[in-house]
């Protein structure tokens, strides 16, 4: 491997060229080689290229553009470079390319996001939609159900979050029973700790969190699944087979999802309100028995219906949207991870506005004295 | 056994080469070379490791015992300039192309010269062009994403690419596999063009008789865990070996070679 030499003959204004014109060969020299072969160029020498060991395109893509994409009046090659340089000024040029750039840019890009989100929105709808006609074919052909599937969800999505959902709602129920006993001893109110705690807990927070960790870990896992398997044309194969998509892999997600999320809730707000009942025990020396007596008497059972029907709802929602996004991944690496991504925040935002629906629609029960 | 007169100093260079995975051994003890301007062809039966000596060739599979030198350097040398350096010299097409589905064409083809921070755009666009002419593809081509191709054209994109650096070694994987024969028998024609006009050195595993038959100047059989033939593909069809006269004894070698000849 030689170097790319370049000599200047004053005398007889010869450029010699000589070694390797190739990227190797070339190397972290290029930019300088490219400055003086302008230079050599505008002063029109002729060129000598018979020295040249080894020619490629790069370095002839070099030698072309410093003479300003046309050949020198005097050129001595050799027969095999100059197919090489024949090869590159066969090129078209590079077109310039405008940048574009709409003038109504923002307007064109909400609108735009408002087109997405319906699409999203009539899709989901659709795959609802799906789902109720799969229920209503399996009722008439109760062995076609996919049992497997179905337990494998529940397994994965339910049991398995069981550790990591009683940690969180533990610690919830600690801080939350921690900073709101400071404010009630303010005011006297300790025993009210119950109340707050009771109702928090296990009809707002305790859906809420498992919704939301339900979406990341096994809303993100099922559309990333669904994602690959459009990739690598799974779900095609199954098509071919006659088994139905929406029958063996949507179907048992939603339904798993829908069985697991409120027991999970409950779970969850166990944990939460044990949490709250230790730490008002060490922050107020507010005994386990009270605590344990009052709680049915301030906190009506259909908080606890509210809690469940919530566990349902955004299971559903979970599940359905994580599909969506699962089966509308294109076959490319990008599309899969902006499609996990807007899986969970699609699914979270939505479980959001459906919990304030919640509030709307249930603000009449309840509620202790009213 | 065949024509591996001294020829400078190889360009590969297998030396002592066993593998295991596991308790199952794969290569024991192998020894290849390859020097500058052979197109050797590597064939062996499935799960004689074929695949398996090519990774560790190009040093995503280190070795149980042994080394591999490339460029007279060892393939997986500590120094991370040189493990970078040599890698630029050689360029690897795999059998499934392995492009990165999220670029298009153009800058699939562009990613290994951008990588080198050396060249302004405007002269990448004129390799990434050359080379896309190279393996007959045009402008339009190079805004397609690679899930629009046709498995033809991945193939000679993913070639684009391999030879983006001007590579003097070409790794091939399956060149023709997954192909009709028209197309194949098309790669195979424009690999050796390509070759005859850049002068690279070609190591590739392939099954197909067609391919061999139309590109390799030399073929190496691996069996039993080591090379057991060596040489021109008629040198390599005359060894007496279970598995060399398995895999060339067909009639439709024959047919092949008498192609080849006309």
């Amino acid at each position: 491997m030689a170097a790319a030499t370049l000599d200047y003959d004053e005398a007889d204004a010869v450029a010699r060229l000589g070694g390797d014109w190739t990227l190797v060969g070339l190397g972290k020299s290029l930019p300088a080689r490219e400055a003086r072969l302008a230079e050599l160029s505008r002063a029109a020498p002729r060129w000598d290229l018979r020295g040249i060991g080894r020619l490629d395109s790069v370095g002839a893509l070099v030698l072309w553009r410093a003479w300003g994409r046309s050949l020198p009046s005097t050129l001595l090659i050799s027969e095999q470079h100059r197919q090489v340089l024949e090869r590159v000024s066969r090129l078209p040029r590079r077109e310039a390319r405008l940048a574009e750039r709409h003038p109504a840019g923002p307007i064109v890009a909400l609108g735009r996001f408002a087109l997405d989100a319906q699409r999203i929105f009539l899709g989901t709808i659709a795959l609802i939609g799906q789902l109720v006609l799969d229920l209503a074919w399996l009722w008439l052909h109760p062995r076609e159900l996919p049992l497997r599937e179905f337990s494998a969800t529940l397994y994965k999505s339910g049991a398995q979050a069981l550790p990591v959902i009683a940690l969180i709602g533990f610690l919830i129920g600690v801080v939350l029973s921690y900073l709101s006993s400071l404010q009630l001893k303010a005011y006297g109110a300790d025993v009210f700790i119950v109340n707050l705690l009771g109702i928090a807990i296990i009809r707002e927070l305790g859906p809420l969190l498992v919704a939301v960790l339900v979406a990341g870990r096994s809303g993100s896992a099922m559309t990333a699944q669904l994602g690959v398997m459009r990739v690598t044309e799974e779900i095609d194969a199954l098509a071919t087979m006659g088994v139905s998509r929406s029958l063996r892999l949507v179907l048992p997600k939603v339904l798993a999802l829908a069985v697991a999320t409120p027991l999970l809730v409950v779970w969850c707000s166990a944990a939460g309100i044990f949490g709250g009942m230790v730490a008002a025990y060490l922050q107020m020396g507010l005994s386990y028995a009270y605590f344990i007596d009052t709680l049915p008497k301030v906190v009506p059972l259909a908080n606890l219906w509210i809690g469940l029907a919530k566990g349902v709802s955004f299971g559903v929602l979970v599940g359905v949207i994580a599909c969506y996004f699962g089966l509308h991944v294109r076959p490319n690496t990008e599309s899969l991870s902006t499609g996990t991504t807007s899986s969970v925040v699609t699914a979270i935002t939505t479980v959001i506005v459906v919990d304030a629906i919640f509030a709307i629609f249930t603000r009449t029960l309840g509620m202790p004295g009213t | 056994m065949s024509a591996t007169i001294n020829r400078g100093e190889p360009v590969i260079d297998v030396r002592g080469v066993s593998t295991c995975f596991g308790r199952m051994l794969i290569h024991l003890d192998l020894d290849l070379q390859v020097f500058a301007g052979d197109i050797l062809g590597l064939v062996g039966g499935s799960g004689s490791g074929k695949t398996t000596l090519l990774r560790e060739m190009v040093g995503l599979l280190a070795p149980s015992a042994g080394e591999v030198r490339l460029f007279g350097h060892p393939v997986l040398d500590r120094d991370p300039e040189i493990r970078r350096s040599i890698r630029q010299r050689f360029g690897m097409l795999f059998q499934q192309g392995a492009l990165f589905s999220a670029l298009p064409v153009y800058d699939n083809v562009a990613f290994p010269l951008r990588e080198l921070k050396l060249l302004d755009e405007d002269l990448i666009h004129d390799a990434v062009m050359t080379k896309l002419a190279m393996v007959e593809l045009d402008a339009n081509d190079s805004r397609l994403m690679p899930a629009e191709l046709s498995g033809g054209m991945v193939k000679r994109v993913a070639l684009a690419r391999a030879l983006a650096l001007e590579p003097e070694l070409l790794v091939l994987d399956e060149p023709t596999a997954g192909l009709d024969p028209d197309r194949a028998a098309g790669f195979v024609r424009l690999i050796r063009s390509l070759q005859e006009a850049l002068g690279f050195t070609v190591v590739m595993v392939t099954h197909d008789l067609e391919t061999l038959v139309g590109l390799a100047s030399r073929v190496a059989a691996l069996a039993e865990q080591r090379i057991v033939a060596d040489g021109t593909l008629a040198e390599v069809t005359t060894v007496d070996h279970p598995f060399v006269r398995n895999f060339f004894g067909s009639l439709q070698v024959n047919g092949a070679l008498q192609r080849a000849a006309r």
